[in-house]
């Protein structure tokens, strides 16, 4: 073992179809037994990251080292790694036995301790029972099970997961996450995940990289990257976010003075060098950091007045979009149900003052 | 009002359409099976009586069962080759990322449409300035010329019908190549393997133009009977071996249909 801080690193990775690169120059470390998700829209390199991990696509250039040895010129067959595909790839002339045991030929493993280990296998995915039967005969959710059980019977030292939740309905793929956590943090294997679901990272996740374009925009925590995002793109895809443009007119003391059009002067703390005097930036919050009210909260606290357009109910919580002079679009504010019930109904049109404390102001530099 | 729907409302015209053109199609071929059971030496009405013994000549016959075996290993020998071929180009052009990959399957899938009289005599040209003696092989390569597109065709569905993350997963889980190859991809294609050998099987087998233009002195069947067509007396025992080739050849080919489809249920199923 080597230096645990970069089990798995990728350097300066890119890769080329034709004249379309689909990941540019990415490069980052993932410890060893993270749950580490590549997260992202359709088309931004994520499955190739992953494909290349596996050793099912070659760099165009840079690097990939699982556990510190480079991996380029090791095939699919002799990788440390294995992986759980989109549509799980259950062999259909196998059963689930014959399925879950097809790797462990390679392993040199001895027939009774194969039996043994299949059997364990099944009970860790919970599908005891299940051995004779063949991939037509399973559900999704259970295909899932045997892809999962097939791939960690080798124990390998990275798994890879290609977005194993997607074709599942709501219910179950809430289930199966749980499951996965737990799954992960039981047998302790480094996992990679790749999903376009955000809702799902941050579930998940020790750390997520976000990737747009082949690039990686972010590596951090989930709570890092829903508190602290470093541009309005990642900002924009986790979670919603109201921006707003701003002028800084000054820095002091750590704290930014700003001209925002519609919500006045305001401060907010200044974190990043990007924050300097007569800077074009973006100031952003998140809906439940405002809070709505038919009076003008206590003058110590940062407000401004506006008209409450419209509103969505979601059940848990609701969304109110009240649109402020100056601003381009209305901002949205969220409340949950026990923060609405005490005020009295607000009707549409009328007018309302929002309010918010000054650490829940977001910096973001302009693109 | 009329209940039926639009499209199941019954329409006399095309019913009495559809019967006609199944009987331009097959009344002709059922001549077969019924003069090879009636017992007169000249194939006209009105019918005499039944006999099988045009069945008893037939089976009788020598040279007609060495150009029976002839027919057999030239097929057999053929549709394998063929099927190989095949397979490896199908797999080929459907797993790979091959530059102008259309215009390679195109020229493989070209000899369907050239004119087989044109191939035959070309082929021949060819085999006789190379040196090479006419006899069964010549013609069982010139089949495996013709088959190689049919057995392209049946196999490129089969490999199309398939994901290949199947044989990506088994490399993830240790498998080099050819351990990929046989315990997931043949498996996987098995049924389309055979339709394809089967399919070749009957190509091959009543092939005429390719045996008559490349053939040395041992007849395939169709040849033979060809021959045969010059002698009368001969015709009736032609007429049961035919009869014979019509039964078989009808079960091969819906053997072959029946696991074609038993096939993509499969795969469909698997995923």
């Amino acid at each position: 073992m080597t230096n645990n801080d970069s089990f798995v690193s990728l350097v300066d990775v890119s890769k080329h179809f034709g004249s379309v690169v689909a990941v540019d120059h990415l490069s980052f470390t993932i410890d060893s037994g993270e749950f580490f998700s590549l997260l992202g829209p359709s088309g931004c390199g994520k499955t190739t990251v992953l494909r290349m991990l596996g050793g099912f696509e070659s760099p165009t250039t840079g690097e990939i080292y699982v556990d510190s040895a480079p991996m380029s010129e090791v095939p699919p067959h002799h990788r440390p790694t294995n992986m759980v595909f989109q549509n799980y790839a259950i062999f259909p002339h196998l059963n689930v036995r014959a399925n879950i045991a097809y790797g462990l030929r390679y392993d040199k493993i001895e027939k009774a301790e194969v039996t043994r280990r299949v059997e364990e296998a099944l009970e860790m995915v919970k599908l005891p029972g299940f051995g004779e039967r063949r991939s037509n005969e399973l559900s999704g959710g259970q295909r899932q099970r045997v892809a999962l059980a097939r791939a960690l019977i080798k124990r390998p030292k990275v798994l890879l997961l290609d977005e194993p939740l997607g074709a599942l309905d709501k219910k179950l793929r809430e289930e199966m996450q749980l499951e996965l956590r737990a799954l992960q943090e039981s047998v302790g294997i480094t996992f990679i995940f790749v999903t376009h679901d955000q809702e799902e990272a941050l579930t998940l996740s020790t750390r997520i990289a976000v990737m747009a374009r082949g690039k990686a925009l972010q590596v951090a925590s989930p709570k890092d990257l829903y508190n602290r995002p470093v541009s309005v793109e990642v900002a924009d895809f986790i979670g919603q976010m109201n921006f707003v443009e701003a002028q800084v007119i000054d820095v002091r003391n750590g704290e930014a003075v700003l001209d925002t059009g519609g919500l006045g002067k305001i401060t907010a703390p200044a974190n990043s060098d990007f924050v300097h005097k007569d800077a074009a930036i973006i100031v952003a919050i998140r809906p439940e950091k405002l809070l709505l009210s038919a009076e003008r909260w206590p003058e110590s606290q940062a407000a401004v007045q506006g008209t409450l357009k419209t509103s969505a109910y979601l059940g848990d919580r609701n969304y109110f979009y009240v649109s402020v002079d100056g601003c381009e679009k209305p901002l949205a504010v969220a409340a949950t149900e026990a923060e609405v019930s005490g005020e009295q109904p607000l009707d549409h049109e009328s007018t309302v003052w929002l309010s918010w404390a000054d650490n829940a102001l977001i910096l973001l530099p302009r693109d | 009002m009329n209940e039926v729907a639009y499209i199941d409302r019954p329409n006399r015209p095309l019913y009495f359409y559809a019967i006609l053109y199944l009987a331009f199609l097959y009344i002709p071929v059922l001549f077969l099976p019924l003069f090879s059971f009636n017992d007169n030496i000249y194939i006209a009405f009105p019918l005499k009586g039944f006999t099988t013994q045009w069945y008893v000549t037939m089976f009788n016959d020598q040279p007609m069962w060495a150009a029976l075996n002839n027919s057999l290993r030239v097929a057999c020998v053929s549709s394998a080759i063929a099927t190989l071929l095949g397979l490896f180009g199908a797999k080929a052009v459907t797993r790979y990322r091959i530059p102008g990959v259309k215009p390679i399957i195109f020229v493989i899938m070209l000899p369907m449409v050239v004119p087989l009289i044109i191939m035959g005599v070309a082929l021949l040209i060819l085999v006789t300035r190379l040196g090479f003696n006419l006899s069964l092989y010549t013609i069982a390569m010139a089949h495996v010329l013709i088959s190689v597109p049919f057995a392209m065709a049946t196999l490129m569905s089969r490999f199309e019908g398939f994901d290949p993350s199947m044989e990506e997963a088994s490399s993830d889980l240790g498998a080099g190549p050819w351990s990929t190859f046989w315990r997931v991809t043949l498996p996987m294609v098995a049924p389309g393997v055979l339709a394809s050998f089967l399919l070749c099987f009957t190509i091959s087998f009543d092939e005429f133009i390719m045996a008559f233009f490349l053939g040395g002195t041992d007849p395939t069947l169709p040849i033979f009977i060809w021959g045969q067509l010059r002698f009368p007396q001969r015709l009736p025992g032609v007429l049961a071996l035919g009869s014979l080739i019509l039964v078989i050849s009808f079960v091969l080919v819906f053997f072959s249909l029946w696991l074609r489809r038993l096939g993509v249920e499969d795969t469909k199923s698997g995923i």
